[in-house]
Parts: structure tokens; C-alpha cells; sequence
């Protein structure tokens, strides 16, 4: 199965403020009591985004305006904590093709990366000035380029970095490993043999 | 050219480089529960795969477990359907399960090393953070999503990129009430959240070489709080001793054989870091959070911070967690009134725990109004406890003795905190809505902390609550 070369995203942004937002808040663990990821999307950022009662707490993901993003903007240390896939999983269900923070914990990016959704790492005051741009203008066009390294949006750019493993897995197309690693089977045999606790 | 333990185990474990430049890295155990698997299996018989090592795969269940009572079905049919799934997983790929039935069952980071499937010189992988702590044995081991689960499983490989290796010493003598807990809450608080991404830890000095086994394990287990995806200690005779006799250990002459491979994996002396912190065991006290992550952290004497006395980004922290955790700055964490007490978790739910809380425990009794539950780790630990009488030591002080499981730790099963409680807990995480309740609050502490909280009804100094000093 071939898959698709992310080398750009663009679309419309929506800023999450705050850092160290840890993956109970992205997806609460009582949500995680499935057997497939399906339906996750409604239950992003739950907590933060619901009353007890299911009614909307003031949050930006239930702004009306920003309906319909796809990029997700935040802080530092964006996804620490849990190792649950179910944060990317829910990030992407709802509908976010990519994020962008000023740093992301190491298990969260590697989860995002195998999914094919793109953390770019930028600076705090760029992205404030795409936060600034977006809350005046939700309707902005924001574009990530991960060939250029960069974000453009309303004529502006900054300089985004992605670590270089992680971007060329994105966009040569081969962010999801299993097809390399299934073609290492003799390689997999060979160094397994070296290792006598391996023994079946 | 000498080599830290990391770089021998990776050495050892790198099957290929891959296209992106990372490396295709072979897993020797691979660990799996009900929470994070069921999806993995999923896409493995999508892509009518097999699974790659089943003798090298094993299988737990913890997190979704009542510990009140283990009855079948579950009273939670989500709950229920979980299990089932890993059981008919394990089944359909002839993994071995510790199911409830074989006596063997209780937390994925527990039953590793009491089954002495944890080995040093190893790679682990398993669908959760907290995988960190299997490097008290010397392994390298790695928390993973459920996308990779599936790659561990079909292939026994992942792609992962190298990790550098900061060298931690602790130095000195820890003093009377100061344990494991407080050591890796103190690192956290000095070296932060994130400041441990892109490391692997690799704990020693002094400390650790003194700590057992279990006191390893629990500083270990919570590197990934520190942002460190694997920590570690190298292996030494502590480490062979606890090993010894352990259903998976070798044995007979592969004993020897064995012993001798682990030591060869230690780092040699003077190879080379890529950083190294040095912290002397004399200023860590007990350590107790105030906040909405494990670096918030103070001693228990401290009082929690003024935002009026920080500036910018740590302001808006500090005001956030205080508003969350309804603490007023500036005020002494002493004395807050708690609601509930936990002792348990994959960070602290090992015997010595429960065997060092029930040394000061024994005469004393929870404070009126306070739900106080210890929660074994293991069915194993369970089983020693109540061998040593420690559970009713627990019993007679009035906290509710329970089975094993993740318990209150992380709120996927019945024990939850209500509304705003405020809970003394020797788990491993504090964030918002943790504990299960979208307003609960959590105080990380060492387990007899959590004690202390419990016969208090407050935050308190263990060592004055119990004289510690004079024991």
C-alpha cells in the first residue's frame, strides 16, 4: 500500500493554549475503553471542552468560527505523559491533519508521525503572530511546508522545524514503518540469532 | 572505546538502518495489556499478519480491573469486552496470558520483574509510558502507541532514532523518611517535565547502587514524567540476586552464562555522556506536588508558590494549577485537608511498599472522613502481604485492602475520585482529571506520606507523624 507523501498541509487554524498539555486532557483515560479508535474525535480535549452535564465550556474547539480547522496550534511539551495512541487518534479524528507547538513530548510525536500527522516545532512568538492572525481572520489560509521548513499565512512566514527522520518519513511517503520493517525479516533472524535470550 | 550500557544494548539490538535514518530495532519482550492492544491485533489480522515472537510476548491485564471484587462479567460492559479481547487474542496467537486464573496476574510493570521476564542487557517494548521501569534491571525499555504495538508484534522490530544518555548521580546517604519516590519527584522538579526529551536516564551514584530492586523500579518508572523516554540503572549484584530462582530466569549452568552476558552490558567506566547531573542525597526531603504535573513539586516543609514572585509563561503555570488545585499562594502545603489516600500503582504497589507503610502503621488509625485503599500490584504482592499479615495491619487502621490492578492511578475502573476530592497518592501522575473525577485533585507523595495523609486527614511530615527518626 502506498502511502501519501505529505509534503504540505494547509488549511485553516485554531489556537490551544497552554503548556504541558498532557494526553488525560487531549483524550480522559475513561474514554479509552474501546477496542477500536473509531468515534474517538467527539471526545477530544473532553474535559476541558464539557461540563458534567454535556454542556460547552468556553474553549476554542467550540467556537463556531473555528469550526472545520485543521491545524492545531499550542504550547510546550504538547502530548506528555501517556503513551496512548488514542490522543493522535483523536486529534486526527476530529479532523486535524497537522499541529504545531513550541515542543512536543518524545512518545506523543513518534504516535503523530506513524499516523501521518505532521509536529512542527516553532517558536512561541511565531506562534503567537499565527494565533494573532487566525483568532482576527478564522477564515486564514495557514500552510505548513515541510519541504521548505516553513509556515506561511496572510503573506507572513515563519521557520517551523520537524526532526529530520520524522520529516523525511512524512514526505517520501514511508511514515508508516511496516512494509520496511516487514522487508528486514532475514535481518530480523540474523540478529536475533545473536541474542541467546531470544531462543524459542 | 568504552560505551555506555544504552549504546551496548542498542548495538546489540539494531537489526538495519532504515530509509529515514532511524533504526530498525530488535524488541526482545514485548509486554501487552488490555487497554492498548486490542487495536494493534486489529490491524495485524487487516494486513493477515502473524505475530513474529509469542514466546517473547506476554500478556497482563490491569488497568480496566475492579479491585473490589474480580468477578466475571465485569459490572462495566466495555470493561468486560476488553478483556475478552485479549483473552481470545492471546489465544488465537498462542501468547501467554497472566490471567487472573494463573495467580500471576496484577500490573504489566510489575509482573515483568517478579516473573523475572525483565532481564538486563534487553530491550522491552509495551503499550504504556510507564515501560521505563524495567530499566532498573539494566534493560532499555520503551512505552509505544498501539500503531508500533502492531510493528512489535508482526516483526519483533520497531523504527525508533537513538536516544543520548544523561547520567544522573545521587551521591550521599538518603536521610531517615526520605525513599525512591521523593529521589525521582526531586530530579523531575530540578530537571523538569521536558527536560528529559531526546535522553535516555541513566541513574547511578551512591543511592543507587544502596537501593534494592524495588526502590529502582520505582525511580525508573517515572522518567517518562520527566519527559526521559527510557531510564536505567546498570546491573549489579542486587540486580542478579533479585533475579535468582524467578520462573523466567535461566537457570542451572545458563545461570552463569547469563549472569556473565549482564554484567558485560553495564557501562564501562569512563565512557562518555551526553550529559551528567549530579545531586547530593542530602537535599532531598520529602517531596509532595501542589500542582497539575509531577515537576511541581516542593518539600514538604515548603510553601506553595506565589505567582506574584514569577514572571511570564511560569506565572500562567503556577496560576492555572493553583486555581485547578484550589491552593492558595504562598500557603503551606502542610496541613491541607485530604479526602482520599492511595497506596498502590506500578510506582509504588511492590511489597517493600506496603512492608515499609505497615511498619508505621501498625496501632494507627485513618482519620475520620478519609477513604483510604491500598491496591497490591500484583496478585504475587497480594499474596506476601497477606503471608507477612501486612494486610491487616492496613485492614486494622481502616483502609479498604484491595486486589491487584492499575486502581486509582488512572481512573479506567471503578475506583475514581468524586468532584473536587483531594487525594494523597503514591501513583505516578497529577495532571488534570487523572484520578477520574474532571475536578479531582491529586498530591504525588511516597507511600508512607500517603499514610501519614491518611491517619492525619491532612498533607503531613511523615517523619514527625510517625517519628521516623527514632524507629
Amino acid at each position: 500500500m502506498a502511502l501519501a507523501k505529505i509534503t504540505s498541509v494547509s488549511g485553516r487554524a485554531v489556537y490551544v493554549p497552554g503548556n504541558d498539555i498532557d494526553t488525560d486532557r487531549i483524550i480522559p483515560a475513561r474514554f479509552m475503553k474501546c477496542v477500536t479508535f473509531d468515534g474517538l474525535g467527539e471526545f477530544l480535549f473532553y474535559d476541558v471542552r464539557k461540563n458534567a452535564d454535556g454542556s460547552d465550556k468556553a474553549h476554542p474547539l467550540n467556537e463556531a468560527r473555528f469550526k472545520g480547522a485543521t491545524v492545531l496550534l499550542s504550547g510546550l511539551n504538547f502530548g506528555c505523559g501517556s503513551s496512548r495512541e488514542h490522543a493522535p487518534q483523536a486529534i486526527q479524528k476530529y479532523g486535524f491533519r497537522a499541529v504545531v507547538a513550541e515542543g512536543f513530548a518524545e512518545i506523543f510525536f513518534g504516535n503523530c508521525t506513524t499516523l501521518g500527522i505532521p509536529c512542527l516545532v516553532a517558536k512561541r512568538e511565531d506562534i503567537a503572530r499565527i494565533a494573532d492572525a487566525v483568532n482576527a481572520n478564522p477564515q486564514l489560509e495557514v500552510t505548513l511546508d515541510l519541504d521548505a521548513r516553513e509556515i506561511r499565512f496572510g503573506g507572513q512566514v515563519v521557520k517551523a522545524t520537524l526532526r529530520e527522520t520524522d520529516r523525511d518519513a512524512l514526505v517520501n511517503g514511508r511514515w508508516d514503518a511496516i512494509g520496511e520493517l516487514l522487508e528486514g525479516r532475514a535481518a530480523i533472524q540474523a540478529a536475533a540469532a545473536r541474542l541467546p535470550y531470544l531462543a524459542a | 572505546m568504552s560505551k555506555s550500557l544504552f549504546q551496548k544494548v542498542w548495538d546489540a539490538h539494531a537489526v538495519r538502518t532504515l530509509a529515514n535514518g532511524q533504526t530498525q530495532l530488535l524488541i526482545g519482550t514485548h509486554l501487552i495489556h488490555e487497554v492498548t492492544s486490542p487495536q494493534a491485533f486489529g490491524m495485524l489480522r487487516d494486513l493477515a499478519l502473524k505475530v513474529a515472537m509469542p514466546h517473547r510476548t506476554f500478556a497482563t491485564v490491569d488497568h480496566i480491573v475492579p479491585t473490589d471484587q474480580f468477578a466475571e462479567p465485569f459490572a462495566d460492559p466495555l470493561a468486560d469486552a476488553m478483556i475478552k479481547e485479549l483473552r481470545r487474542n492471546c489465544a488465537e496467537f498462542g501468547i501467554t496470558f497472566f490471567d487472573r486464573s494463573t495467580g500471576k496476574q496484577g500490573i504489566v510493570h510489575i509482573v515483568g520483574p517478579e516473573q523475572g521476564i525483565t532481564q538486563p542487557g534487553t530491550t522491552i517494548a509495551c503499550g504504556d509510558s510507564h515501560t521505563s521501569t524495567h530499566g532498573a534491571f539494566g534493560a532499555i525499555a520503551f512505552g509505544i502507541g498501539t500503531t508500533q504495538i502492531r510493528d512489535v508484534l508482526a516483526t519483533q522490530t520497531m523504527a525508533l532514532g537513538r536516544l543520548k544518555v544523561r547520567r544522573i548521580n545521587v551521591n550521599g546517604r538518603l536521610r531517615p523518611g526520605v525513599y525512591a519516590k521523593d529521589v525521582i519527584l526531586h530530579i523531575i522538579r530540578i530537571l523538569g517535565v521536558n527536560g528529559g526529551t531526546g535522553y535516555a536516564y541513566e541513574y547511578g551514584g551512591e543511592v543507587f547502587d544502596r537501593f534494592t530492586m524495588e526502590e529502582r523500579m520505582t525511580v525508573c518508572n517515572m522518567s517518562i514524567e520527566g519527559g526521559a523516554r527510557a531510564g536505567y540503572v546498570n546491573p549489579d549484584e542486587t540486580t542478579y540476586a533479585y533475579l535468582k530462582g524467578r520462573p523466567y530466569s535461566p537457570k542451572g549452568a545458563e545461570w552463569d552464562a547469563a549472569v556473565s552476558r549482564w554484567r558485560s552490558f553495564a557501562s564501562d567506566p569512563g565512557c562518555s555522556y551526553d550529559d551528567v547531573v549530579t545531586i547530593d542525597a542530602a537535599d532531598i526531603a520529602p517531596t509532595v506536588t501542589w500542582g497539575i504535573n509531577p515537576g511541581q513539586g516542593i518539600s514538604i516543609n515548603e510553601r506553595v508558590p506565589d505567582p506574584k514572585t514569577v514572571s511570564g509563561d511560569e506565572r500562567t503555570s503556577v496560576e492555572e494549577a493553583l486555581a485547578y488545585m484550589k491552593l492558595q499562594p504562598g500557603a503551606p502545603i502542610k496541613g491541607t485537608r485530604i479526602d482520599v489516600a492511595f497506596v498502590g500503582s506500578c510506582t509504588n504497589g511492590r511489597l517493600s511498599d506496603f512492608q515499609e507503610v505497615a511498619r508505621f502503621l501498625k496501632g494507627r488509625k485513618v482519620a475520620a472522613g478519609v477513604k483510604a485503599i491500598a491496591v497490591p500490584g500484583s496478585q504475587g504482592v497480594g499474596v506476601l502481604c497477606a503471608e507477612l499479615g501486612i494486610d491487616r495491619v492496613f485492614r486494622d487502621a481502616g483502609f479498604e485492602w484491595r486486589e491487584a490492578g492499575c486502581s486509582m492511578c488512572l481512573a479506567m475502573n471503578p475506583d475514581k475520585l468524586v468532584g473536587d476530592q483531594l487525594c494523597a497518592s503514591s501513583s505516578n501522575r497529577n495532571f488534570k482529571g487523572r484520578q477520574g473525577s474532571p475536578t479531582g485533585r491529586t498530591i504525588l507523595m511516597s507511600p508512607l506520606m500517603v499514610a501519614a495523609a491518611a491517619v492525619t486527614g491532612t498533607v503531613a511530615d511523615a517523619r514527625e507523624v510517625f517519628a521516623v527518626a527514632d524507629r
